[in-house]
């Protein structure tokens, strides 16, 4: 196992030398940030590599607006409010989740069947699933509501908050800024999507594409052959990941994800609005749909002063250059999602890397 | 979030799957892995098997998985 993250160090560092120039490469998965700095993988590498912690955290790329219709629902009294542990100290305008459980009406649950179970349990109250989560957890939700609709569980309904992780990568490729050099493409996603998914940036914005797993000699391989592929001037689709992903994921859970949801345009904290990047649900499936059961929607909302989670998502600043950070914002008191949650780059940061 | 953990198959009915990952047994659907058989290492998110693994891939997991625990532990007892 060290003989293999000594060789990649060394590739790396060899291709990096040649290359010259400063280089940046984005992971785009939460699960991937912590393992990067939980290992203490940036301190190894080169000081003209950079590791940028892009949009990967769907907590942290959740938009206020979304947290503030979720906070609304958790005031009504004929609610219950199912959500995912990760999502209850994200702020709104008027507090978080975790501020609201104090009314018992919000309950943290591990699986989507756990909300629907909640619904059967509960007939004489609503519950509203709190549906986020990249293509990972997307098929999940999927499957509860196509099971509402056989078992005519009337009293469930979702609030989709589900994004896609391919519209985000071509909305920072697009728009935002040039100095991503390459994406280090989520393991899991890719478990789902198939890796072949990516090629279309590969195709048309000419940046390497590689999927990596979880473990450090994984992610340090899957940025050594980045760091090839750039040394050599060619972007290259390549999976270091075969023990899991293959080219074309997982078919029963796109199919799904399929039947039950279509691509809208959606907002993004910091990313803004991005066409076609958010999933609602069908309107076979409306009547599971929270925001048309109560008739609600989710504003684009105005970000917290002074956090800069939007740029840090972009990869354009480092956690460190927000003024709020460590100061203002920490893991115990967060002002912003990059901090909420242990899988943004924020709380990643002030837990492992503050002194790199 | 999108953190799966392998676990191996120990009971199938139908779509549901009782699992086994690291000595701890819990409830998994297969309803997205029509393919899973008893028996079978698969990947579990958020109660759900989502792809196949191999025995290897596991063991290493399963191991960072402990050594993470311990790491834990560690800084636990370190800052009391």
């Amino acid at each position: 196992m060290l003989d293999r993250i000594n060789k990649a160090q060394n590739d790396i560092n060899t291709a990096c030398q040649t290359l010259g120039r400063q280089i940046n490469i984005m992971e785009v998965c939460g699960t991937h940030t912590v393992s990067i700095f939980r290992n203490g993988i940036r301190s190894i590498l080169p000081k003209n590599l950079k590791l940028l912690s892009g949009p990967g955290c769907p907590v942290c790329v959740t938009n206020q607006g979304y947290i503030d219709v979720v906070l609304q629902l958790a005031d009504r009294d004929d609610c219950i409010i199912a959500t995912y542990g990760d999502m209850i100290r994200v702020p709104g305008k008027e507090g978080s989740l975790e501020t609201k459980q104090a009314k018992t009406n919000v309950k943290v649950v591990l699986s989507s069947e756990d909300a629907l179970q909640l619904a059967k349990d509960n007939p004489g109250k609503t519950v509203v699933f709190v549906a986020v989560g990249f293509e990972t957890t997307t098929p999940a939700t999927a499957v509860v509501v196509k099971e509402a609709t056989a078992g005519a569980i009337d009293n469930f309904c979702i609030l989709s908050g589900h994004k896609l992780v391919i519209p985000a990568m071509r909305a920072l490729l697009s728009e935002k800024n040039d100095n991503i050099n390459a994406f280090l493409c989520p393991g899991h996603v890719s478990a789902i999507i198939g890796y072949g998914a990516f090629a279309e940036i590969v195709e048309e914005f000419d940046r390497p594409c590689v999927v990596a797993g979880f473990e450090p000699v994984q992610i340090i391989e899957g940025l050594c052959e980045i760091c090839r592929q750039l040394s050599t001037g060619k972007a290259e689709l390549k999976s270091m990941y075969s023990a899991v992903v293959t080219e074309k994921g997982n078919i029963a859970a796109q199919k799904i994800i399929d039947e039950c949801f279509e691509p809208v345009d959606g907002y993004w904290r910091g990313l803004g609005k991005i066409p076609k990047s958010t999933l609602k649900l069908k309107d076979k499936y409306s009547q599971f749909d929270a925001s048309k059961r109560f008739g609600i929607s989710e504003e684009p909302s105005e970000e917290i002063k002074g956090c800069r989670c939007g740029e840090v998502l972009c990869g354009l600043i480092e956690p460190p250059d927000c003024g709020l950070f460590g100061r203002n914002c920490t893991p115990q008191e967060p002002v912003g999602p990059c901090m909420v949650s242990s899988e943004g780059a924020c709380a990643a940061w002030f837990k492992y890397g503050r002194d790199k | 979030m999108c953190l799966a953990i392998p676990a191996r198959i120990v009971e199938l009915e139908q779509d549901v799957a009782v699992v086994d990952a690291m000595g701890n047994r819990y409830k998994t659907k297969t309803t997205l892995l029509p393919e899973a058989k008893l028996g079978d290492l698969v990947l579990v998110h958020a109660g759900f098997a989502i792809s196949l693994v191999d025995e290897e891939e596991a063991k290493q997991t399963w191991q960072l998985i402990a050594e993470i625990d311990e790491f834990d532990d560690t800084q636990n007892k370190v800052s009391g």
